[in-house]
């Protein structure tokens, strides 16, 4: 059986690849792609830790995850179309309106 | 020693497709990168005892969302964030590739077929092996629906906004 610590490590990788992708690209749809790899790793830790304990409740978390996963993704999409009928952009520094 | 080797070659190809995902121009491929990044996850958690959550991994996140994902890219039709002329002759455009991806569907869908006609242990998915190693849908379904039954509920709405949200933010500027 693979120790605790190796998927909390892949976990953590996944993690930090997902916020350098929101950290460095200048695409909106890249950007919430990022996100997605984010919740992922969260859900592996998750996931590690509940068959670490013997108990399913990691499971269940991850399954509401996946549900809040998929409704920011359906907003957040959104968004992104009408960021995009507003300015025709999907850069990031496009949509600086609110900035002082 | 398999379940090892497993592991590893699961979690380098999930860490190698993620890093591949944030250092792709065209969000097209990110988004079919992901998929390929999802579905190494859903490996590993078949690894970890989870065949329910590595089901819904492929269904939900490799299935719905990332269609959703490519929907939205090809809508908003802008390839690149540079938009270079670079990927107008791509090789994926040509009619060969076109037709290996066929290839390739169809072999998909014979695998499925061949592997769902050889499983003689569903049963276990849904029970839970003899030795109760593995985590069965039945004792999530019972864990969801008593232990965290309000959770669940309050799903339901979390849903209902994101669906409002979706259709008015989505909703053309002059039909307000």
């Amino acid at each position: 059986m693979i120790p605790l610590g190796h998927y909390l490590i892949v976990s953590a990788v996944l993690f930090a690849v997902g916020s350098a992708g929101v950290f460095m690209r200048r695409n909106l749809i890249t950007i919430l792609l990022s996100i997605e790899i984010m919740l992922n790793a969260v859900n592996l830790a998750f996931v590690a830790f509940g068959r670490h304990a013997g108990i399913v409740d990691g499971q269940i978390i991850v399954a509401f995850v996946m549900t809040v996963a998929a409704a920011e993704a359906a907003v957040g999409l959104a968004i992104v179309v009408a960021l995009f009928r507003h300015r025709e952009s999907l850069n990031p520094d496009a949509f600086t309106s609110l900035k002082w | 020693m398999g379940e090892t080797l497993l592991f590893y070659v699961f979690s380098a190809a999930a860490i190698g497709t993620s890093a591949m995902v944030i250092g792709q121009r065209n969000p097209m491929y990110s988004v079919l990168l992901l998929v390929a990044s999802f579905g190494m996850m859903s490996g590993l958690y078949v690894l970890l005892d989870a065949p329910f959550i590595a089901v819904t991994q492929i269904v939900v996140y490799a299935g719905a969302l990332m269609v959703l994902f490519l929907f939205v890219v090809m809508l908003l039709n802008r390839p690149s964030e540079d938009d270079g002329d670079w990927d107008v002759a791509h090789p994926l455009k040509r009619p060969g590739m076109a037709r290996f991806g066929a290839g390739l569907a169809t072999l998909l869908v014979v695998q499925l077929a061949w592997a769902l006609i050889r499983t003689t242990r569903l049963q276990d998915a849904v029970n839970g092996t003899s030795d109760g190693s593995s985590a069965s849908v039945r004792t999530i379904g019972r864990v969801l629906f008593q232990d965290y039954t309000f959770a669940f509920e309050a799903t339901s709405v979390l849903i209902l906004v994101a669906l409002v949200g979706g259709v008015y933010l989505a909703n053309r500027e002059e039909s307000r």
